[in-house]
């Protein structure tokens, strides 16, 4: 039993806050909140440059071929700092290909993400907003040697700047995944202005889209997406725990800092126990989290529970501590130049996204037989 | 990271999976002296101080084996491997660490063969959560100190033996901190008068115990004179670290989710009620996230880092569940709960529910209110003033 990291990911974790600090403070992130899609080309080289977008990719499709106890790791330090990238989003589709394709999807596919030159992502929700195979009607219509797709998938991470999308739909009654490109005759995809603007999001759009049978993942069925919607939730629970230990961080130096009825506001119960709560809900989503990630690989039937329960914990613990970060700073935390605000927009964001709270407790406990 | 047990760890966990299933059987539970068959066959495995030095009779072993032992004893709704609680669970741990060889050789037996009972004399009627600035008075006289003062919700005071007492030996000190000292003292010794105080849920397991010229030889002094503070410290961290409680909270957790199986509401078994089993899950994920912390911790410990005050999260987390738990019962079972006598053999045990709901300060408010753990958190991990 050991639950602890690895000397090698404790340096992962430092070069990935140098870097976060260093080539993406809040001063650039701020610029590229500016963009729609929140996407710029110049630091998504840079981390390609580091090999995070291959990070769990295996080797011989030039991958670093590490796991997901890593790649949460690098998701904390990415989440600290807000840092608009598509990590997840391409991390997610490499996933989706390198456990369900087929080798010459694989060998077609998988290079280019880890190098950075595709973007990939899930493109899983519809208009119904129910997460999961219920919410897939999507339909594929049989055609010679695929399928036609016809419809909108709402809501997709990243899908302004992504460049491939794995797309669950539904033919004769059964789920498949189809990777499909943005370049495909009749793919539409455009970036909405989003309450977090450090997220890119957007719906995309399938006219006629022509779907050739080697492009539907033959591992992709319903198993296949309940285990993406289980790492795409440890995934943003990474960032999310990573982002509450940045805002506890922030809101803890301003109680040290400010000066109110003569002391230090951190001095008073009132200001010190919501932080001692922060503390407590952050360590604990933290637990939850980096089991759940274990289990990806190392308990992967315990992956559905451990994955409900990570987000389903920290999504409300974020809400709270998203809301207390401001609200203890006063009115100055209520200010568009503050940073403490960003990590309201963000915890808004990311305990909706995957699943929230009550959608992952309804699970838990159906999980648990109760 | 990784969460499988070694081999000799799993040989270890079929061992004592092998041992309870023999000792606690069906059969084996029907038997008259089931108890005291119980205790002496845990005595003999030395699992009773499972991880206390072999010299003065415990098991000498290590911590995740210590772990283990508890997880199992645990799940399988084990009796306690001992009677003597406070003995077990504070005074002999503090024995080890600050005992004199006499004090270990006389003491620490009688607690692991559960002889008798040990209270703990620490909180004072001014002297709650703000524990350092005691009154109780120890003035030092020959070979004796004479003890004046009084304690208060002393539990199982009535029927102890022995108390482990902190007094204050000096009232010149700057820091209120310093001047403490722990002795050990004898219930029955001249001067000390016992009075149960009755609780909210109708027992009496804490009281007052007031002491009047009570004289207590030096040699039962535990630590230094003057440095009892060190003594309780010690004693407290042991009883923060809660690993042992997870299994016991799922047991607890599986109850409640069978009562809401077996009870309806609203036309339909309370365990299909969205409120009711949103309730459940999050009680099932903070005992989860409870586990999970103890391992982090268990971690640091087996890594041979001293714990911290982070132990204090779960300490948090469990004040939380034992109010949540009792009065997710009491959502569960509806205005039925207010009855506290059982109605007949179709009713579940509504008293014992009762008692869950009502039972929840010992737990909360016993070894530091949550209050003061959140003070521990603020001041010792995130670094803010102290007020």
């Amino acid at each position: 039993m050991n639950f602890g990291l690895t000397e090698e990911q404790e340096v992962l974790r430092t070069v990935a806050r140098r870097f976060v600090d260093e080539r993406a403070p809040m001063s650039v992130v701020r610029g590229i909140m500016e963009s729609p899609g929140a996407f710029d080309e110049s630091l998504w080289a840079s981390i390609a440059d580091l090999g995070w977008p291959g990070l769990i990719v295996a080797e011989e499709y030039g991958g670093a071929g590490l796991g997901w106890v890593d790649l949460v790791v690098l998701l904390e330090e990415t989440g600290r700092g807000l840092l608009p990238a598509p990590l997840i989003s391409t991390s997610l589709a490499a996933t989706a290909i390198s456990e369900f394709g087929s080798d010459d999807q694989k060998t077609r596919f998988l290079p280019s993400l880890a190098n950075g030159s595709a973007i990939g992502t899930l493109a899983v929700l519809e208009g119904s907003d129910v997460l999961g195979a219920k919410g897939v009607a999507l339909p594929g219509v049989s055609t010679d040697g695929g399928y036609r797709l016809n419809g909108t998938k709402r809501f997709v991470h990243d899908a302004g700047p992504a460049s491939l999308f794995i797309v669950p739909f539904l033919a004769n009654a059964t789920i498949s995944l189809a990777i499909v490109e943005s370049t495909a005759g009749g793919v539409t995809s455009a970036s909405r202005r989003t309450m977090d603007e450090t997220k890119s999001m957007g719906d995309v759009t399938f006219e006629d889209v022509l779907v050739s049978s080697g492009s539907v993942l033959p591992s992709g069925g319903e198993p296949a997406l309940n285990r993406l919607l289980d790492l795409a939730a440890v995934a943003v629970t990474a960032e999310m725990v990573g982002a509450m230990d940045r805002d506890l961080e922030i809101t803890t130096q301003y109680a040290k800092d400010r000066i109110q009825f003569d002391q230090p506001i951190g001095r008073y119960q009132g200001v010190k126990h919501p932080l001692a709560e922060m503390y407590v809900d952050l360590e604990t989503s933290r637990s939850l989290m980096y089991y759940a990630a274990w289990c990806a690989t190392g308990a992967p039937d315990d992956l559905p529970r451990a994955a409900a329960r990570a987000k389903a914990f920290a999504g409300e613990a974020f809400m709270r501590i998203g809301i207390d970060g401001v609200q203890l700073h006063g009115a100055i935390g209520f200010t568009a130049e503050y940073d403490i605000q960003l990590y309201l927009k963000r915890s808004k964001w990311a305990s909706i996204a995957y699943g929230d709270t009550d959608y992952h407790y309804q699970r838990v406990a159906t999980l648990g037989g109760y | 990271m990784d969460f499988d047990l070694t081999p000799e760890e799993e040989a270890f966990r079929d061992e004592v999976r092998a041992f309870v299933g023999q000792h606690l059987s069906p059969e084996a539970r029907k038997d008259p002296n089931f108890l005291a068959t119980w205790l002496r066959a845990v005595r003999e495995k030395r699992w009773v101080g499972f991880n206390w030095p072999a010299e003065y009779g415990g098991g000498g072993g290590g911590i995740m084996e210590q772990v283990i032992l508890k997880e199992e004893m645990s799940r399988a709704g084990a009796p306690p491997l001992g009677t003597s609680m406070m003995g077990l669970q504070w005074v002999g741990p503090a024995l080890i660490e600050y005992g004199t060889e006499e004090q270990k050789r006389k003491f620490l037996p009688d607690i692991l063969d559960s002889k008798y009972q040990w209270c703990t004399g620490y909180s004072e009627p001014g002297s709650g959560s703000d524990l350092a600035s005691l009154q109780c008075r120890a003035v030092r006289d020959g070979d004796e100190y004479v003890v004046n003062g009084q304690k208060i919700w002393t539990s199982g005071a009535s029927f102890s033996k022995w108390i482990i007492l902190l007094t204050r030996t000096d009232f010149g000190v700057a820091n209120k901190h310093d001047g403490i000292t722990c002795l050990l003292v004898e219930m029955d010794s001249p001067g000390i008068e016992v009075r149960p105080i009755k609780n909210m849920a109708g027992s009496s397991h804490f009281a007052e115990v007031f002491f009047e010229d009570v004289r207590v030889p030096v040699e039962n002094r535990l630590g230094e004179e003057g440095k009892g503070w060190a003594v309780t410290v010690s004693a407290l961290a042991h009883e923060r670290s809660g690993i042992s409680e997870v299994a016991g909270l799922i047991s607890q957790l599986a109850q409640v989710v069978a009562l809401a199986k077996r009870t309806q509401k609203n036309g339909r078994p309370a365990s299909e009620d969205p409120g009711i089993r949103r309730r459940l899950a999050k009680a099932d994920t903070i005992i989860e996230g409870m586990r999970l912390n103890g391992q982090r911790s268990l971690t640091k410990q087996l890594k041979g880092e001293k714990l911290s005050s982070e132990t204090s999260i779960n300490k948090l987390h469990r004040a939380f569940l034992a109010i949540e738990l009792g009065d997710l019962a009491l959502a569960i079972v509806g205005s039925a709960s207010q009855y506290t006598e059982k109605m007949g053999e179709a009713d579940d045990d509504l008293g014992g529910w009762v008692s869950g709901a009502l039972g929840w300060p010992a737990v909360v408010i016993g070894g530091g209110t949550p209050n003061i753990q959140r003070n521990i958190i603020a001041e010792r991990i995130l670094g803010l003033p102290k007020d």
